[in-house]
């Protein structure tokens, strides 16, 4: 399946990637397992997306858990606890 | 109901104006504005730039609305919110909120601005002496949202 990722804020800075196409294995996927695919890529993917900091995510624009499943198509965002107002 | 995501500045008198003009059953409008502070956490801030996740801010935003207009008897509800690069004292945030009674526009308001603190993707990074950072969430804003006891 297909997803497209996005990233923001010091994810997007760190990983140096704002968004990108995202070819993966057609397996139930979920926030969790994504995480830990990514991570695989080294460096500092590990630690920004399963070290220490805090790291939140949407699906198609609405703020989910790491159990969230992930569907073909889907948006996909990782980025830090929000600050605004 | 208003949504608004801009760089530019917003003109709060003119905003609460519109928002009971043409209505004759608003008995209290209640406002919140956010500014820039010159000092965070002990570190002079000389300004502050805000990055946000467009589609799902206006989606964010909206749905606290609905929630607010859900739970009280509100008549209109106005949320502006600037992105971009702002200095202190500039004007950050808007929520105004009208009613028939200011007992639910106080609350309603108060409830959209701590949910939009602790959900909606907006993201700050302050300049100071030493540098730029990205501003860390505070545990006091998360237990805002918990006091209106909605979950998540």
């Amino acid at each position: 399946m297909i997803i497209k990722l996005f990233y923001f804020a010091r994810l997007k800075e760190t990983l140096k990637y704002s968004t990108e196409d995202l070819n993966l294995p057609d397996e139930p996927m979920t926030v969790l397992k994504l995480k830990a695919f990514l991570a695989k890529r080294g460096d500092v993917w590990g630690e920004m997306l399963m070290g220490k900091l805090k790291v939140r995510a949407a699906i198609n624009h609405e703020l989910v858990d790491d159990n969230a499943s992930i569907s073909n198509g889907d948006e996909v965002a990782f980025f830090p606890p929000v600050t605004g107002g | 109901m208003t949504v608004r995501i801009q760089t530019e500045d917003f003109d709060a008198g003119f905003e609460i104006s519109q928002l009971h003009k043409n209505h004759k059953d608003i008995g209290a409008v209640v406002s919140f504005i956010g500014l820039v502070r010159d000092m965070n956490d002990g570190d002079a801030v000389s300004q502050l730039t805000l990055e946000h996740y467009p589609g799902m801010t206006e989606k964010s935003l909206a749905s606290i609305i609905n929630q607010a207009k859900a739970r009280w008897n509100i008549v209109e509800a106005l949320i502006i919110h600037r992105v971009g690069t702002l200095q202190p004292s500039d004007q950050i945030v808007l929520v105004t909120v009208s009613g028939a009674h200011r007992g639910e526009a106080f609350a309603a308001c108060e409830f959209m601005m701590d949910y939009l603190k602790t959900e909606a993707p907006f993201w700050k990074k302050e300049a100071t002496p030493q540098g730029e950072h990205w501003v860390e969430a505070k545990s006091t804003d998360d237990a805002a949202r918990e006091r209106w006891g909605m979950g998540k």
